[in-house]
């Protein structure tokens, strides 16, 4: 068995030494590393760092496109609250301006009636005093004719009856005192 | 069975030529290294992540599909988890080769733990050899380009320090700068791998040196292989954080050799 071992090592020692590189070997694995450098870092890398890039890119431009759509939606916000605000107080001086209208309007239409109803009372009155005046124009007329007429009857009977005459007269009198003492 | 698994059984203990196996091309050849196991794997692997990102990455779209997402989620990580976080914003720029790096390292450890193939091209030095001087190198470079020669070599040899233990940490310096960084990088991957697939042949041909020199050793058998089950847990443990460590070192060198302060 020792034998066996002393004569492989012997026979390894001879032939091979693990930490001395084979040149052939050093041959082919320099080839072959040299073609996957070439093919990797030529054909794939880069490509890849593009991809990356191209990810970040996208990435990065999609955060500012939302952030811009953001923006505008926030200033449109601000804008429809501003307008809204404005048409408020728009309203609300529409309003109070309206009651003050009505409120005017109200004081003159009453005024307006009140001043026609006046109108109509004065007119009245002058209309009642106009007929009273003619009313009493021709009775005074009237008080005349008659009193004329009275005097010629009397006169006409000569006076007869001096006594039933006086009482006559003194009726009439009396009448026309209360006719005319009425006003 | 019973023969095969005594041929298995001398093959116990296994031995630094189980790592070199047979030439596929000449078919047995012992001394031909141009087409081996591990050659064509290193193919496969290159083959195998060409084809999945090319194929993932056909039709590129803002929104991925699954592959598509699976792919940049690979090289998003090596980009934003190791180049920007060890680099900074200049590390962009070395994303593309650390992802390369990453992944070609990941797959190729991968093949460690795969049922059938179960070894890593990267148990034989050549490979981690290659990669740790295409990151030494381009330490360096990026350095000078970033400095200029004098001023790099100056930010990376001189470090702030009283004069008098200048002519001991110049040196240090040195060594640790520009000696052993490729070494220390392409060993821990290799060493890692290695050991690894050495492990897994122990548990695997002890099983069968044990079950063919006693039928009575079995249920030790049945552990030995048990254990080359959990290894294998083990080992793709490893396997990711051996190519994350190579990818990871290589940033942090590349940002020692920008950086202005020493």
């Amino acid at each position: 068995m020792y034998n066996t071992i002393l004569l492989a090592a012997e026979e390894g020692a001879k032939e091979h030494n693990p930490i001395i590189p084979v040149w052939q070997e050093i041959v082919v694995g320099s080839i072959a590393f040299a073609v996957l450098c070439f093919v990797l870092m030529k054909f794939v890398f880069p490509q890849m760092e593009k991809t990356f890039r191209a990810r970040v890119d996208a990435i990065e431009g999609g955060i500012k496109r939302a952030e811009a759509a953001q923006a505008e939606a926030n200033q449109l916000l601000e804008q429809y609250r501003a307008q809204l605000g404005e048409a408020r107080t728009e309203a609300a001086r529409i309003r109070d301006e309206a009651r003050a209208d009505a409120e005017g309007i109200r004081q003159d239409v009453l005024a307006k009636a009140r001043e026609e109803s006046d109108r109509i009372i004065a007119a009245g009155r002058e209309q009642l005093a106009a007929q009273r005046e003619s009313i009493v124009r021709d009775l005074r007329a009237e008080v005349g004719t008659l009193a004329v007429d009275l005097a010629s009857r009397i006169v006409g009977e000569s006076l007869a009856d001096e006594a039933r005459s006086r009482g006559t007269v003194d009726r009439f009198i009396n009448e026309l005192g209360a006719g005319t003492g009425g006003r | 069975m019973i023969g095969q698994s005594t041929v298995l059984a001398a093959e116990f203990p296994p031995s630094v030529e189980d790592f070199y196996l047979p030439s596929i091309l000449p078919w047995g050849a012992h001394d031909s290294y141009w087409f081996t196991k591990v050659t064509f794997l290193i193919w496969v692997a290159v083959a195998a992540i060409i084809i999945f990102f090319l194929v993932s990455y056909r039709k590129p779209q803002l929104v991925p599909t699954k592959k598509q997402w699976m792919a940049e989620s690979a090289y998003g990580f090596v980009r934003n988890n190791i180049a920007v976080e060890m680099i900074g914003p200049r590390g962009v720029a070395f994303a593309p080769y650390l992802t390369t790096l990453f992944m070609f390292i990941l797959l190729n450890n991968f093949f460690g733990i795969v049922p059938l193939v179960q070894i890593s091209p990267n148990s034989h030095i050549a490979f981690p050899a290659i990669l740790a001087v295409i990151s030494y190198f381009m330490f360096i470079i990026v350095g000078i380009r970033h400095h200029g020669f004098f001023k790099y070599f100056k930010t990376a040899l001189i470090p702030p320090a009283p004069w008098f233990i200048l002519p001991l940490l110049i040196p240090i310096e040195f060594f640790s700068n520009f000696m052993v960084r490729p070494f220390s990088l392409a060993v821990r991957l290799f060493a890692n791998m290695f050991a690894g697939h050495m492990l897994l042949l122990v548990f695997t041909l002890g099983g069968f040196a044990m079950i063919s020199s006693n039928v009575w050793f079995t249920p030790f058998s049945i552990v030995s292989w048990l254990m080359t089950i959990a290894l294998t847990l083990l080992e793709f443990l490893v396997i990711c954080l051996q190519a994350y460590v190579f990818t990871v070192l290589t940033a942090s060198y590349v940002q020692g050799a920008l950086a202005d302060e020493h």
